[in-house]
């Protein structure tokens, strides 16, 4: 690790402000950036943590039944409190890593890095959420945009997301052995105008809407109507699996969520 | 009933309470007053030309001490290899020279090439950066196969090439071979690769050099198995320090698993350092180092061939082996694949004619040597999944096959070299089917069918040779070291005892189990019995602790100076009681003279020996301490036989082990629950070699499991509640405890049961897969399952896998 200064406001403003330093940098839960920083492949003259700012937290149900989760709301907490709510988003948080990640990992933090094999970006591309920032909100379905890549500005913070609640969801996950990341993960959410399917994991694009998936699920909604069908892409191909694995695996993952709910 | 102490009491382990609450003493929590820090500049290149090693911007920064580079190093001795192996033309191996510190080459990823000694380890880490260092890359050597081909680049340029032997054992059995093979009714033969391994210990390595300038002692606290192994090659063949001006501490250690035998540069480093700089010096490696520096275990390819005859009956086996020996020959990377390996290619089984060949290649990737089983777990692997496909081959039971060849009558000369003096390798097989329950086993795979799963049924045998060795054998077969081990037994004056031992522990628990030993021979409280290890300043010279060999090799030599104790104190006793020596009894802690009801106690005759008032002086010395060396007459040869029972996931290829069986024969079990822990660590690391860990290099010698993000090691949740038995006991007829060594028997017996079991569960779906190379990752399964092309496209990351094999 390389040293840096490190500010911790209370006000999604003065964290907006303290960004504005020459190669500052936002500290969430730190689940990427600071094993980074101890390899030393960041070198951030100063961290600003967003862990004290008390209106990027929580859960809260809002007037159009949304379910509205802080940008600085930690897994475990969406695990708990969401369950009411939203199970199957609470059972994707509550599978994040182990206890130690997920009591200081965020849902922000997640969403803002984009790994291609993140879990949350699945849940929130599914759910049609809104990602909310300090300037704006963004369709999930414009946020996302490959491989470590969203629609955020340099600065940008994400400091809420819109969960629409789905008529029934769930999240199906194979885990690579090492990372415990997914090795391909599917988000199946069923709204009463239509299916969403978000698979994690397995495109070299990051978190992608399967779409032949959704039309076949949207005309029927079972597991059957899948048979057969694998997404396809330009998918990763590395030790713990192939291209053509990871392409069969979204078809696996998708129809088992899909019968978990059917 | 349980006993509640002595031998065979299943004792909790003392050390515990230190390691368990946090106040052990690890290498790293020695902190000297004006201790420096050493942070290595380590090569990211595999194979390359050392053209320049520019320090001078670095030499300036703040807090630099100094700065080392190979220049500095062009006078000291290299790392030696401590076992020589002679090729089948009877010629020596070729032996490259190991620098301290990378000199006109890079040979690795992670070689060091410069280090920094600052205030801090932060500084030495910046200094270490800003180091301008030029390498002229030259193609990497990763492939096996390819690096002994003509015109292959080599690793070594003064070597004539890149094999390091080419070994043939035995030789004379060769043509014997051959025309076995010609006449056999069925050949089963089998390609496989052994996958390579990192070892992975909690604790990694650390390195603390001081020196004393009053009196020009040198002292090095490392994470080592063998401190006195050590402080011999370290001090005679790299610094020329002679070993009463060198000490050597191994304090608390966690884990070794092989990987702390050796002798590696950061220790040198370390010592020359703090004399150099007149300060001590500390290293304490990252995970991300150790990785790429501390030894691999494994990595063999191989092609093995049995021969049977029309009754079933193995009349030979032959094997083809290369043995990846990584840039350098570490400490003992020569005898894995050899005399650990060749020499257990019997097995189980009464095969008349064996021949076994082993190639030992240099390649561009880190050293690789001795790992939990080093050589047996190869052996094994190959062993007992070809004799697993012979069955399914032959249409005949893996069970009944393998007890139709098992070797009953003992003692049995092996046609490789080695006597086994007991075992009954039907017993623990009976044991094992009662264990496993292979009488439900299609109940439970109807079970798994109905939820859509395969179960399958996996079993091997396997037998080690432990308890490293003969002195005089190891040296003919080219050990450079003698592997006796010692104890010095302390009375003191009150009755307690010290023993210090040769043997380390690293998790062990011999703290608790050695003292077992000595409390069961005085008929005292374990309590009054301190085992110390680890420090060359306060044990007798020892070889330390690896190849299963504490209790048997170092427990012996502790009961060989505690009968040398009890004998002097009945002598002492005999004056005491003014009876014959002859007629004293030593019972309970106490003496007695035999058919009275005179006797004298312990603790008694101790204080004697050390306040000799009432004294045989005129023929007897005071005090009450004694040292045994002891060199054992053969090795030890644990048995037994393991059952694996896996579901696999037809759709995703995911493999889950519902129930793991192990019955072991380890002779005689001084603490069951020790013996149980080291059966239960045994088996994790062997499960997780056969469907989780796996260090890959790609063509460029770069390293890509490099971080637990790839390295996949197994965790609780992927490991089920094991059945494990050691009931079955034939005591080895050679050493005064009748033990054999447990530490590596988990990880040597449960590879090929878990990788039998998945094939089984395979064929019950119809597919009738030959063989599935470690790990057997849920791709691999996947691929496998649906062969042919999709196989072939599938397992890209196989073919990623096995780059370095060939």
């Amino acid at each position: 690790m390389y040293n840096f200064d490190i500010e911790k406001p209370t006000t999604v403003a003065d964290a907006v402000q303290a960004l504005g330093a020459d190669e500052a940098q936002p500290l969430s839960g730190g689940q990427t950036l600071i094993p980074t920083l101890k390899a030393r492949l960041a070198a951030p003259s100063k961290l600003v943590s967003l862990a004290g700012i008390d209106e990027m937290k929580g859960i809260c149900m809002d007037d159009e039944g949304r379910l509205c989760i802080g940008g600085a709301t930690t897994h475990a907490t969406v695990m708990r409190e969401a369950e009411a709510h939203y199970p199957a988003l609470a059972s994707l948080a509550a599978r994040i890593g182990d206890p130690a990640v997920r009591n200081r990992g965020t849902i922000g933090g997640s969403l803002a890095n984009n790994d291609p094999s993140a879990c949350y970006p699945a849940g929130a591309l599914a759910s049609g959420a809104t990602i909310v920032t300090n300037t704006r909100e963004i369709a999930a379905d414009d946020y996302f945009q490959g491989m470590f890549t969203t629609a955020l500005e340099e600065g940008e913070l994400v400091t809420e997301v819109k969960f629409p609640v789905p008529q029934a969801a769930h999240y199906e996950k194979m885990i690579q052995p090492a990372s415990r990341f997914p090795l391909v993960a599917a988000f199946v959410a069923k709204f009463s105008d239509g299916v969403r399917v978000a698979i994690t994991g397995a495109s070299n694009d990051g978190v992608f809407r399967w779409t032949q998936a959704e039309e076949a699920l949207s005309n029927t909604f079972s597991a059957e109507a899948l048979e057969g069908m694998q997404a396809d892409g330009d998918m990763i191909a590395d030790l713990h699996g192939s291209a053509e694995y990871r392409a069969h695996l979204t078809g696996v993952m998708t129809r088992r969520a899909v019968a978990a709910i059917a | 009933m349980p006993k509640d102490g002595g031998i065979g009491a299943s004792s909790k382990r003392r050390e515990d309470v230190r390691f368990l609450t946090g106040v052990g003493n690890y290498t790293d929590d020695i902190n000297i007053r004006g201790q420096a820090y050493v942070h290595f500049l380590r090569s990211d290149i595999a194979h390359g030309t050392l053209t320049s090693v520019d320090v001078d911007a670095a030499a300036g920064m703040a807090g630099v001490v100094r700065i080392f580079t190979g220049a500095d190093f062009e006078g000291v001795g290299g790392i030696p290899c401590g076992w020589q192996v002679t090729d089948k033309h009877g010629e020596p191996m070729q032996e490259p020279a190991h620098p301290i510190l990378a000199q006109g080459k890079v040979r690795h990823v992670g070689e060091p090439i410069a280090a920094v000694v600052a205030e801090s380890p932060e500084q030495a880490r910046d200094a270490a950066e800003a180091i301008v260092v030029d390498i002229a890359e030259l193609p990497a050597v990763v492939n096996m196969k390819d690096a002994v081909k003509d015109g292959a680049t080599k690793v070594h340029d003064d070597l004539t090439s890149n094999l390091c032997y080419d070994w043939g054992f035995v030789e004379e059995n060769k043509d014997a071979v051959t025309k076995a093979f010609e006449d056999a009714a069925h050949v089963t033969s089998l390609e496989l690769v052994n996958n390579r391994l990192v070892a992975n210990p909690m604790e990694p390595r650390v390195a603390v050099g001081d020196y004393a300038r009053g009196t020009d002692n040198s002292t090095l606290y490392t994470t080592s198995q063998n401190p006195h192994v050590i402080r011999l090659l370290m001090g005679a063949f790299v610094l020329g320090i002679p070993e009463h001006k060198l000490r050597v501490v191994a304090p608390d250690v966690g884990g070794g698993f092989g990987t702390k035998i050796f002798h590696y540069q950061e220790e040198a480093f370390c010592t020359f350092a703090a004399k150099a700089c007149n300060r001590p010096v500390k290293w304490t490696s990252s995970r991300a180092e150790a990785f790429m520096s501390d030894a691999h275990g494994r990595d063999h390819v191989t092609k093995i061939e049995l021969a049977l005859d029309g009754d079933n009956n193995f009349t030979a086996l032959r094997t083809d082996t290369y043995a990846n020996m990584g840039a350098y020959l570490s400490t003992f990377a020569p005898s894995v694949p050899t005399w650990l390996h060749g020499t257990l290619m019997a097995g189980n089984y009464k095969t008349p004619l064996i021949y076994v060949n082993v190639k030992a290649v240099f390649t561009n990737t880190v050293p690789v040597d001795a790992y939990r089983g080093a050589g047996r777990p190869e052996a094994t692997f190959q062993l007992e999944r070809l004799v697993d496909k012979a069955a399914h081959e032959l249409g005949v039971d893996p069970i009944a096959l393998r007890r139709q060849n098992f070797i009953t009558e003992f003692p049995y000369a092996t046609p490789v070299a080695v006597e086994y003096d007991t075992g009954d390798y039907n017993a623990t097989m009976d044991k094992l089917e009662e264990m496993a329950d292979r009488a439900g086993f299609d109940a439970r795979r109807k079970e798994s069918e109905a939820n859509g799963k395969l179960r399958g049924f996996g079993v091997n045998a396997y037998i080690e040779a432990c308890g490293i060795a003969p002195s005089n054998l190891v040296g003919q077969l080219g050990a450079r070291a003698g592997l006796y081990e010692s104890a010095t037994v302390r009375v003191n004056a009150t009755g307690g005892l010290v023993v210090m031992t040769g043997s380390h522990s690293h998790g062990q628990g011999h703290e608790t189990s050695f003292a077992q030993v000595v409390a069961e021979m005085i008929g005292i409280d374990e309590n009054m019995i301190e085992i110390v290890h680890g420090d060359t300043a306060n044990t007798p010279m020892g070889m330390g602790t690896y190849g299963s060999r504490s209790i048997a090799v170092g427990g012996s030599a502790m009961v060989r100076a505690t009968e040398k104790i009890i004998a002097k104190a009945k002598k002492i006793a005999s004056h005491l009681l003014e009876a014959s020596e002859g007629d004293i009894e030593l019972k309970d802690g106490a003496f007695s003279v035999a058919g009275t009801d005179k006797s004298v106690a312990w603790g008694d005759v101790t204080l004697a020996a050390y306040v000799p008032h009432n004294y045989p002086l005129e023929d007897l010395e005071p005090g009450l301490e004694e040292t045994a060396f002891y060199d054992p007459a053969n090795f030890t040869y644990p048995a037994g036989a393991y059952a694996c029972e896996v579901e696999v996931d037809p759709d995703t290829g995911e493999v889950t082990i519902e129930r793991f069986a192990a019955a072991d024969d380890f002779g005689n079990v001084i603490n069951p629950m020790i013996v149980s822990g080291q059966v239960h660590g045994g088996l994790a690391q062997g499960i997780g070699q056969a469907l989780m860990e796996s260090c890959v290099y790609d063509d460029d010698g770069q390293l890509l499991s490099a971080s637990y993000m790839d390295y996949a090691m197994p965790r609780s949740s992927d490991l089920p509640m094991y059945q494990v038995d050691h009931s079955c006991q034939t005591p080895c007829t050679h050493n005064p405890l009748g033990v054999k060594g447990c530490g590596e028997a988990g990880a040597i017996g449960s590879p090929p049961s878990v990788v039998n079991a998945v094939l089984d569960a395979l064929r019950s779906g119809g597919h009738d897969v030959a063989h599935i190379d470690m790990p057997v990752s849920p791709n691999r399964v996947w691929a496998a399952m649906h062969g042919g092309d999709a196989a072939k496209k599938a397992v890209g990351v196989v073919a990623a896998n096995a780059k370095h094999n060939g």
